[in-house]
């Protein structure tokens, strides 16, 4: 993994969310929910289907509309600033991305750069830098002239978050990043961001799906049920137990994760536990 | 091109450098497109000035074209030929600005103004105002644009549902269009237009009979809006890859595409109030612009191209190709047109199973 783009990282920005309601067509998803993002740490938001932490985070993103609250972004209402000044510090990768027929590799990463271009925006030799570099970062630097539509799954995601990061922001959302990757492709992209966060300090959230990898890959965990945050903090002390069947209401053990010793999460269901004699 | 074999070399890591060859590889390929068709409109037009009932030869075309001839050439040539040349170019332009725009915002090849009926409803606030106010010129217009604007409306109303999804507002459009075509045909047998030709105007239409005022209001117009898109159309590139990224990205998506579906209704309007709706130019030359030019682009400026060259093309082989025998514009379109989008139709359902 080479360097990462530039520049130098701004002071971290904090994220917070003030009582923040968010629901669709007047159903109410999340009510009066608060969540201060760790500057310049990787947060994870896990929780049972439906428990509203893709919605939660499309707030946070400005990509649904707040029904009660407010997002602040360094204390400021972020619904209040212009959406071009967001983009440039929160970049944010929704759950699916359809790239039109035909664009390439290197159009597309470049798209990423509309929020710093001016109104008769033309692409500066700065931007094809910083596009080349979100390339490098990602491993994908010689896929830069094929087309989307050729590429694996995998090279895709790779593909979606070099634009996000061709965007430079300091807060990155993800939206279930890992949905439709093989599990050697979910940890070279926890990977990956984890280099972006050590390396430039990028404030990193992300619904996940998978608990251990969010448990392993997360400086703070954040479980969800029902619209509300359940527990919140360092993955070993929030994910026991307890939390996993309170959120999930899934009876499991928890041990330590024999590489990261991070907490791992041993369910137990109906069959082939050792007491069942099948 | 050589750009395009050094990058796709497997395994090669582009630097900047590289990023910007692929981008100006993919500049040239856009501006490759709108010179040839700018290039071909040129000739076909002076061909076409060159033909016709008058036999006036080329040379002295040429000679009219260059400022002189005698006055009964520069009559046939400026007065005759050439309106009707400048109207199925610019007629041409705007409707496929108006297709490339629509289709590119709403993200759906089958979304263009002729297949949803904002034309139909351009024709009908035309013939209204022609019929039922005795009105002429820019008040046509006008009126176009306001039938053009309330089917827009009826089909954002009706098919509206946090976006504007699957075939949902293709089908309340083509609804539309058969409301309005069916209207067109009640106010012109209503008003006793025993005409064919203007009949044939307003339901099929044709550019054989725009000149003086209303060519220079179609011309104008039709540059103010271009000047309009050439200033929004960046927004497409983003808005291209859905709503959530465009928002992300910093774009007000729904303000971005109401402003430049409003665009598009206007020149829809604009073309519609001087030649009726000319049908299919919005549906195929944004189509067979973003073919020539490939690689995901919305093709804006291609597709003007390509809309003036075809619709230009079409006139003069429908007054010329088959000797004692001419049909209208929107008759050739037609014909053009409607294979292509049986095609389309059959794509699409394969691409949904």
């Amino acid at each position: 993994m080479s360097a990462l783009p530039v520049p130098a990282p701004a002071p971290a920005a904090g994220l917070v969310a003030e009582g923040v309601s968010l629901g669709y067509d007047g159903r109410r998803v999340i009510e009066g929910l608060d969540l201060a993002v760790p500057p310049g740490r990787i947060t994870a938001i896990v929780g049972p289907n439906a428990c509203g932490k893709s919605t939660l985070l499309r707030g946070l993103a400005r990509l649904h509309p707040l029904e009660a609250g407010r997002v602040l972004l360094d204390g400021r209402d972020a619904s209040r600033l212009p959406r071009r000044d967001v983009a440039r510090r929160i970049g944010v990768l929704p759950q699916s991305s359809v790239a039109p027929d035909g664009v390439r590799v290197a159009d597309l990463v470049a798209r990423g750069r509309y929020p710093h271009q001016g109104w008769f925006g033309r692409h500066s030799s700065d931007d094809d830098a910083v596009v080349a570099e979100a390339l490098a970062a990602t491993g994908i630097a010689d896929l830069a002239g094929r087309p989307i539509e050729e590429l694996s799954g995998g090279q895709r995601q790779r593909v979606w978050i070099a634009m996000v990061l061709a965007q430079q922001t300091d807060v990155v959302l993800l939206d279930e990043p890992t949905t439709f990757l093989d599990v050697a492709h979910q940890l070279e992209l926890l990977d990956l961001l984890t280099a972006l966060n050590r390396e430039r300090g990028t404030t990193v959230v992300m619904v996940l799906h998978e608990l251990n990898l969010a448990a392993r890959y997360a400086d703070h965990l954040v479980v969800m049920s029902a619209g509300r945050i359940a527990a919140e903090g360092d993955p070993g002390s929030v994910l026991t137990a307890g939390t996993v069947r309170e959120a999930f209401g899934l009876d499991a053990r928890v041990i330590p994760d024999p590489v990261s010793g991070s907490p791992l999460v041993v369910p137990i269901g109906r069959f082939h536990s050792a007491d069942d004699r099948m | 091109m050589t750009a395009d074999v050094r990058i796709a070399r497997a395994g090669e890591p582009v630097d900047a450098v590289g990023i910007g060859a692929v981008r100006r590889a993919d500049r040239r390929r856009r501006v490759a497109v709108v010179v040839i068709g700018a290039g071909l409109a040129v000739a076909v037009a002076l061909a076409a000035l060159s033909f016709g009932a008058a036999g006036v030869t080329p040379d002295r075309v040429l000679a009219v074209i260059l400022g002189g001839g005698d006055r009964l050439d520069r009559f046939v040539v400026l007065d005759l030929r050439l309106p009707r040349i400048v109207a199925a170019l610019v007629v041409g332009v705007a409707f496929a600005l108006a297709g490339a725009v629509f289709q590119s915002t709403l993200r759906n090849p089958l979304a263009s103004p002729d297949i949803l009926g904002v034309s139909a409803g351009a024709s009908l606030g035309a013939v209204w105002a022609i019929l039922g106010l005795g009105a002429g010129g820019a008040i046509v217009a006008g009126f176009a644009f306001g039938g053009g604007l309330v089917v827009a409306v009826v089909i954002w109303l009706a098919a509206w549902r946090q976006g504007l999804h699957g075939v949902r507002f293709v089908l309340v459009g083509v609804g539309m269009a058969y409301l309005c075509g069916s209207t067109v045909a009640w106010l012109l047998a209503r008003a006793e237009v025993r005409e064919a030709q203007t009949a044939l105007h307003w339901t099929v239409g044709s550019v054989a009979d725009v000149r003086g005022d209303e060519l220079w209001l179609l011309v104008v117009g039709t540059a103010a809006c271009g000047g309009v898109l050439a200033f929004l159309g960046r927004v497409l590139r983003p808005l291209a890859l859905g709503d959530d990224h465009a928002r992300a990205l910093g774009v007000r998506a729904d303000a971005a595409r109401v402003a430049l579906l409003v665009v598009a209704v206007a020149l829809v309007a604009l073309a519609t109030s001087v030649a009726g709706p000319i049908a299919f130019v919005a549906l195929i030359a944004p189509a067979v612009a973003r073919r020539l030019v490939g690689r995901g682009g919305a093709a804006i400026a291609a597709s003007a191209a390509v809309g003036g060259v075809l619709t230009l093309g079409a006139d003069v082989a429908g007054q010329f190709a088959i000797p004692g025998f001419t049909a209208p514009l929107g008759i050739v379109t037609g014909v053009i047109g409607a294979p292509y989008l049986l095609w389309l139709l059959s794509r699409t359902e394969r691409s949904r199973a």
